[in-house]
């Protein structure tokens, strides 16, 4: 009989649990006639599942564009990976530009993944789209020349959600209690959400940080009882967004549940019955706009499945850089800045078209609060959400929900 | 007022460590009698954390939740029959390696199969809610998991300690090549245990699904926290697992107490003083094969 010792099983166990976190580069194929595109998102971890979405929705988008012609009559090849993590994103970006001959890079959610990737894009001179990350820091004191904000900032998303609920009389006077998610993403959005209370004589008398691996909110969950608060604000991102609203209504308490930051991605996942109060997003498949249900339905047909906002966001993305390069002829960064720059106006399926805003490279786009349907009028699994009518209204200028120049120290060096 | 709020958060972690339980104890008796550290226990979890979803769209939870652990604990027959069976006596790195290759090809099929988005079910509104008693606050759903976990560990206590099957089971993890010159064949109890240490990690994944979000990789994330709870409690005690489980709720619910950020480091910090003050685990035994 084989004799081994315990000590040594369990470091090999150990070994094993810990390189199953590690990506395994892909395999590439040298295709010269093509223009290669990076796209890096979070496919594990608690980011993995909208990142998926993000994956999917980049595909259909250089399918079509492939299908119509491609871009500058070249196919486009989307490189499309897990970024796992901030290290191993700043590592496949780097892989990406410098041997796999990206011309641009897009994609990612994380935003301390996304921070790291516009570090590298600025370090290669070359154009990165990040797509779903919001942290106001981003396109703020980190901002720089190469790299362009898609997704709503967490200040717009705390506008679009407190004014919802000032409306409501949920703010003035009223006591809030916010766990917030431990890391870049969740230390901005308290931020912006202190300064929202500030503005609005609200009073935070709780806040927890909470990493991003938990899972069980339990202990957390105590220590809101035992503050009382009148609300109760979740400023979490990902999966732990449709953990803590499972295990809010699994504890029932009296105090509203609201959010600053949710993905439609985890309200489908919290399931129809858990989810209630009212939230902020960027875009939702029910949305009535011809060129939205045009891609909802392809993204349905392909996949068997409405798309997620992250699908919506990279879709739309894709197809406005491929609108970039067919009309500056150039794959250029310069040419691509410039062009992005002098405000050029994109159709992304809402009522309002959108454009990257000069100095501090954020995409000005509407965006919408909403509330949850009831359970009996929900046509299907995905039906869960009502949309609020577009902030701002539409007879106010699109700026007036992003931060201004005084609120926004983004420097961008020449 | 702040003792309360103290002495609230240790029984809640003392409910939490019940969960943990589950997950931790299929994988310990496992290690005990078969030797094998089994990597793919969490692939288990998911499972019955996923067919716990599906059963309920037809039977209702409460069914579901009962059907699904013994659905599971089938396929812990194949996987004991045609998988481990082979590996008792091999070197430790092939059943390592088989298991964690399984963990994959498990989490796959569950994508191929359910899809890589999240599936949802809810708890049924009569567990919904809290029970505030005196000053304490508890989920009744967790009270419900919480007297259920207590059954069952009564029950595989009085298993193995006060049934023929369970004296075989423990001299097989003291004396295997004794029990073998007895004449007993240590295979059909083998399939037992694995199909009871699977089932009750497929009961923890049943029980969480309506509190937690169900996803493919919801298997891998378990492990950690099992093997914790297996490393501090010991190789081979049915207590020691039960008082670690129970310790790792209850020092995580204490640390986010006081530094929540510390939260989620309290329990590894743990392990690493119990390894330093007792190698063995809080009550391991010491194992001769294992030496």
């Amino acid at each position: 009989m084989i004799r081994y010792r315990r000590r040594t099983l369990l470091q090999a166990g150990a070994a094993f649990a810990g390189a199953s976190v590690l990506g395994f580069p892909a395999i590439v194929k040298a295709q010269t006639e093509k223009i290669r595109i990076g796209h890096l998102t979070p496919l594990t971890g608690f980011l993995g599942v909208i990142g998926s979405y993000a994956q999917l929705g980049a595909k259909l988008a250089a399918e079509e564009i492939n299908s119509s012609g491609g871009i500058l009559g070249k196919q486009i090849d989307l490189l499309s990976e897990d970024s796992i993590n901030p290290a191993t994103a700043a590592t496949k970006a780097q892989r990406m530009l410098e041997q796999d001959g990206a011309v641009v890079l897009l994609g990612e959610i994380s935003s301390a993944s996304s921070l790291i990737i516009m570090q590298v894009a600025e370090r290669n001179k070359k154009v990165f789209f990040s797509t779903g990350a919001r942290s106001d820091a981003l396109r703020g004191k980190n901002c720089n020349k190469y790299s362009f904000h898609c997704d709503i900032p967490n200040t717009v998303m705390v506008n679009a959600v407190g004014t919802a609920l000032s409306q409501k009389g949920m703010v003035k006077g009223k006591k809030f209690f916010t766990l917030t998610a431990d890391y870049i993403f969740g230390h901005d959005l308290l931020k912006a959400a202190k300064t929202f209370f500030g503005a609005h004589d609200a009073n935070l008398i709780g806040d927890e940080l909470i990493a991003t691996d938990v899972t069980d909110f339990s202990p957390y969950l105590l220590k809101v009882r035992q503050a009382k608060p009148d609300v109760v604000c979740c400023n979490l991102a990902g999966n732990q967004v449709t953990n803590l609203v499972k295990q809010y209504a699994e504890f029932g308490f009296p105090y509203p549940l609201v959010g600053f930051n949710l993905n439609t991605g985890d309200a489908w996942a919290a399931g129809a019955g858990n989810l209630s109060g009212t939230w902020p997003t960027v875009w939702y498949h029910t949305l009535d706009n011809p060129a939205s249900q045009a891609f909802v339905a392809a993204f349905s047909k392909k996949y068997g499945k409405p798309p997620e906002n992250h699908a919506w966001i990279d879709y739309v993305t894709l197809k406005l850089l491929a609108e970039a390069i067919n009309t500056t002829k150039s794959t250029d960064s310069g040419e691509l800045i410039g062009y992005f720059e002098k405000q050029a106006q994109f159709d992304i399926g809402k009522a309002r078209k959108a454009y990257f805003r000069a100095w501090d490279h954020q995409l000005v786009q509407e965006a919408y609060p909403f509330t949850v349907k009831p359970k009996d009028q929900m046509k299907d699994q995905w039906d869960m959400l009502v949309l609020g009518d577009a902030v701002p209204a539409a007879n106010d200028p699109l700026e007036t929900i992003y931060p201004t120049r005084e609120q926004n120290p983004c420097e961008m060096k020449a | 007022m702040q003792f309360e709020f103290l002495l609230e958060q240790v029984v809640n972690g003392l409910v939490l460590g019940g969960y943990y339980l589950l997950i931790a104890l299929g994988l310990s008796l496992i290690f005990s009698v078969g030797g094998i550290v089994n990597l793919a226990h969490g692939a288990f979890y998911a499972l019955g954390a996923y067919v716990c979803v599906e059963l309920t769209k037809s039977l209702g939870f409460g069914a579901a939740v009962v059907v699904s652990p013994f659905a599971v604990a089938l396929l812990g027959i194949l996987f004991e029959r045609f998988i481990l069976r082979r590996f008792y006596t091999a070197d430790p790195i092939l059943s390592l390696l088989v298991t964690f290759g399984l963990a994959m090809v498990a989490e796959q099929a569950i994508r191929m199969i359910w899809g890589a988005a999240p599936v949802s079910t809810e708890i049924p509104q009569s567990f919904r809610g809290s029970v505030i008693v005196g000053d304490f606050l508890f989920s009744r759903y967790r009270l419900l998991i919480l007297a259920v976990v207590a059954a069952i560990m009564v029950g595989v206590w009085l298993l193995l300690h006060k049934t023929s099957f369970g004296r075989v089971v423990r001299a097989g993890i003291q004396r295997p090549d004794m029990v073998a010159a007895l004449g007993i064949r240590l295979q059909p109890y083998m399939t037992a245990i694995v199909m009871l240490g699977v089932g009750l990690a497929a009961l923890g994944g049943a029980f969480f699904a309506p509190i937690t979000t169900v996803h493919p990789a919801m298997g891998a994330d378990i492990m950690t926290v099992a093997f914790v709870v297996v490393v501090i409690g010991g190789l081979g005690s049915f207590w020691g697992v039960i008082i670690a489980a129970l310790l790792v709720g209850v020092v995580r619910g204490i640390a986010i107490h006081f530094e929540p950020a510390a939260g989620e480091a309290s329990i590894y910090i743990l392990m690493f003083l119990v390894l330093l003050v007792r190698p063995r685990g809080l009550l391991g035994e010491r194992i001769e094969k294992f030496e």
